[in-house]
């Protein structure tokens, strides 16, 4: 009698795991052609552009040319290229201002009383005389100096135009005095004293009562400084955009400190006051202007310029060009990825794939999060490999044709590349989820279209409102564009903070929350679905 | 010679002659008759489904929010502005196109996701005059709603424009279809949208999948203004804006500076018609000889 034993099959059990359900998918990923060429043509395309980019804004002495301009504009970057002065940390600075000095040797203080501030702007502006428009960051006080060299670090205690008395140190730095205009009857005391690095400003209203400002130390300061009064003025600036391109104003403006009740404590070899004007040969305004003029202890100045960060990007007063502008194509990369994140889910269900898929894994939520981590995965490569290209290829067109390209600290290049990268990578995913509850890839196409890609289309251009593009960048999902912004907004510069220019009305970090909080709402809703729903 | 027996009894003679023009008419009255069926069946497609009403409303609706918006964000300071108060009022153009690209997408792509295709040659093997057939409905369907749209959003310029500094002592009369420049910007944004479908349908017939077709479409038409924004060299940006369908294409909006302007504004439309009718030559070609 034989015993019949039941065929069992010699192949080990599979087993059941996250990994089968991810390694699945991946295959599914990575063997259709069509898919992996939309992420080859993704990357293409996006580094492509830049290329291009970087080749079409090489520098041309018409580029400079802004139809409403009037008076010199602070480029410096004429077509004899760039000179820019570099302040401490590497930072473009513009450092121009009247300079009233004597040295001060070792520690000590200075202190004075300020009783007017004006302006004395003569040109016009669209019809207006600038001089009644106060330029709300004109400034006037006392400044601490490494020296009369242009880019110098510093720290200054001011008065200014709109924005109270300030403490202002190394062209960034900036901190809150009292408030309000200073004028006969509501004078403004400041004071600055020098302990070794450590420089410390205080204000007072009467003279008597002080209160401490701010203390920074300001590194590898000499013994001896350069130190006395200071008054700057900016430029007045209007920006107008017709018809797709932007155009901006410039009118030179200038401003006039009356100081008194001058003090000083420490070590001051010099016998009396030198004034020197620092920087400014290129302002508009004759050099004649500027100076000041000593009646016993009440000095009257008269500067213009600005003691402040250079702004970068279009129609600024810094570098015009920006890596940022090398990414524009970063849209156009975006369209193709979500056409294969789409197609990714939408296929399944196209050809009925879907009942197999979840044959084979009955965790729906499971598969979803096993799609979303290979297309989210699959996407950040190539938006890396996209943006690094375009970035590094980009700067190095620039560099070797002469662009006047703004060089970007290398924290902050680096939050640009893998920022593109993560911008792509949750696109994708928010694509993805999006396919799942509607489960038709045009449909789905068109919502990340609508959702991502027109609002940044709308505010890349010059032309469009800014009430309106500004509120498009704060509620889309097109807020993490803000992550590709260049550089700082400083608000104590005025500037052409517009996302034209490369400034969003986010920071990086929170547009890209934004996109995060819209994706984790749709894939909450594809889970959902895909659980409820008939596959 | 042939005879043939009337109804009547007659025998009549039917010389060649006689002959080969009655057949070119039954030719004729019977491609004609052809055309209104494939006419009829193509509309039958559009009407019963159900994504094209509401895509046709939407695209109007996205169109006059986001005129409407833009209305609303702008300002005009009494130093004077230099903003084009027609194109202003029509900034929803810009978005509306992307949901006018998906209305014509489909009446292709679905064809084929569903194999109804193949039921659509068989029943009429011409193949052009299919194509020919959803080509005209879908234009005509755009121009109803971009008529309707583009007409809310310069009443709603009318409206909103004069309360943000657009009044006439700042020398912006109200909008008015009543002025040449105004009702060319009007009505050619009408024929924008339709040239827009149109080259959406010649992209969509050559590449068949509908995701693929909108996303080459809208990367196609957004692509230009994008990149002329940052092109600095002047001699680029002129060209990239003449030969971009979308750059090109707006120029119909321009009611100020035309001098400024590459190109005239009917030039520029000239430019997106032609591209559309690119895109349908070749998407004519490949449907023709490709297997279905």
């Amino acid at each position: 009698m034989t015993t019949v034993t039941p065929y069992r099959s010699t192949a080990r059990e599979a087993r059941d795991g996250f990994g089968q359900v991810l390694h699945a998918e991946w295959t599914k990923f990575r063997t259709v052609r069509g898919w992996v060429i939309g992420m080859i043509l993704a990357v293409l395309v996006t580094a492509g552009l830049g290329v291009f980019l970087a080749r079409a804004s090489s520098p041309s002495c018409s580029s400079q040319t802004s139809s409403g301009q009037q008076g010199p504009v602070q480029h410096g970057a004429a077509c004899g290229g760039p000179v820019y002065t570099v302040g401490p940390g590497g930072t473009l600075v513009q450092d121009e201002f009247y300079f009233v000095r004597q040295p001060l040797a070792g520690n000590g203080s200075i202190t004075v009383r300020m009783t007017s501030l004006t302006e004395l702007g003569r040109e016009e502006v669209n019809g207006q005389l600038a001089g009644s428009l106060l330029v709300p960051w004109s400034k006037a006080g006392i400044i601490i100096k490494d020296g009369t060299s242009q880019g110098s670090a510093y720290a200054a205690m001011m008065a200014t135009g709109g924005n109270g008395v300030r403490m202002q140190w190394n062209y960034t730095g900036d901190t809150p005095g009292l408030p309000g205009a200073v004028s006969a009857a509501s004078p403004r005391w400041l004071r600055l004293t020098r302990d070794g690095d450590t420089i410390t400003g205080y204000d007072s209203a009467d003279g008597t009562h002080w209160t401490q400002v701010g203390t920074v130390a300001l590194a590898g300061l000499p013994s001896t400084v350069q130190a006395g009064l200071f008054v700057n003025s900016p430029l007045y600036r209007t920006y107008s955009s017709s018809l797709g391109t932007g155009n901006v104003s410039d009118s030179p403006t200038e401003a006039t400190g009356v100081f008194d009740h001058v003090s000083r404590t420490g070590t001051w070899p010099a016998s009396a006051w030198t004034g020197t004007s620092i920087g400014g040969e290129d302002l508009g305004v004759a050099q004649g202007e500027r100076g000041y003029q000593q009646v016993a202890d009440r000095f009257t100045v008269t500067g213009s310029g600005d003691i402040a960060p250079l702004i970068a990007g279009a129609l600024n007063g810094g570098p015009n060009i920006t890596v940022r502008d090398y990414l524009l194509g970063t849209f156009a990369g975006l369209i193709a990825v979500a056409v294969v994140a789409a197609m990714f889910m939408t296929a399944e269900y196209r050809r009925g794939l879907i009942r197999t898929t979840l044959t084979a894994s009955p965790d729906r939520g499971r598969v979803l999060a096993a799609k979303a981590i290979v297309i989210g995965s699959a996407a950040f490569v190539a938006g890396l490999a996209a943006a690094a290209g375009a970035v590094l290829i980009g700067t190095d067109i620039a560099h070797s044709n002469g662009t006047d390209l703004f060089p970007e600290p290398w924290p902050t290049e680096l939050r640009i590349i893998a920022g593109t990268a993560a911008l792509v990578a949750v696109a994708a995913v928010f694509t993805l989820a999006v396919a799942t509850m509607v489960r038709r890839s045009g449909s789905a196409i068109l919502i990340v279209i609508v959702a991502i890609v027109i609002p940044f289309v709308l505010s890349a251009p010059p032309g469009i409102p800014t009430g309106l593009t500004d509120w498009l960048l704060r509620i889309t999902p097109a807020a993490a564009f803000a992550l590709q912004q260049p550089a700082p907004q400083y608000y104590q510069v005025q500037a052409n903070y517009m996302p034209s220019s490369g400034y969003f009305p986010l920071a990086p970090w929170t547009g890209f929350a934004v996109l995060c909080g819209w994706t984790a709402l749709a894939l909450v809703g594809a889970a959902y679905l895909l659980r409820r729903r008939d596959a | 010679m042939s005879h043939v027996r009337e109804p009547n009894g007659r025998v009549a003679v039917w010389t060649e002659d006689r002959r080969r023009s009655d057949e070119g008419g039954q030719r004729l009255k019977a491609a004609r008759r052809q055309a209104g069926q494939t006419l009829h069946a193509e509309w039958t497609k559009l009407r019963t489904l159900a994504s094209t009403g509401w895509l046709l409303l939407a695209a109007a609706a996205l169109t006059i929010a986001v005129s409407t918006a833009a209305d609303a964000a702008a300002t005009c300071p009494s130093g004077g502005c230099q903003a084009d108060p027609a194109k202003l009022s029509l900034t929803g153009v810009q978005a509306g196109q992307a949901i006018v690209d998906v209305i014509a997408v489909p009446a292709v792509s679905n064809e084929y996701s569903t194999g109804m295709v193949r039921v659509t040659l068989t029943a009429m093997p011409r193949r052009l005059t299919v194509l020919a057939a959803k080509a005209a409905l879908i234009a005509g369907l755009v121009l109803a709603a971009g008529a309707v749209a583009v007409l809310a959003s310069v009443l709603a310029g009318r409206l909103i424009l004069p309360g943000h500094g657009f009044t006439p002592a700042h020398g912006y009369p109200p909008l008015s279809l009543g002025n040449g420049p105004e009702l060319r910007a009007a009505c050619g944004s009408v024929l924008y949208l339709a040239l827009i479908a149109l080259l959406s349908l010649g992209i969509a017939t050559a590449v068949r999948e509908s995701a693929v077709a909108i996303g080459l479409v809208l990367g196609l038409l957004y692509l230009f203004p994008v990149v002329t924004s940052v092109v600095s060299n002047q001699h680029w940006q002129r060209h990239l804006e003449q030969i971009g369908p979308m750059s090109a294409g707006l120029y119909i909006q321009a009611t100020a500076n035309l001098s400024s302007l590459p190109l005239t504004p009917w030039q520029g439309l000239g430019v997106l018609a032609l591209w559309a009718a690119g895109a349908l030559t070749i998407g004519a070609l490949i449907f023709r000889f490709r297997d279905a």
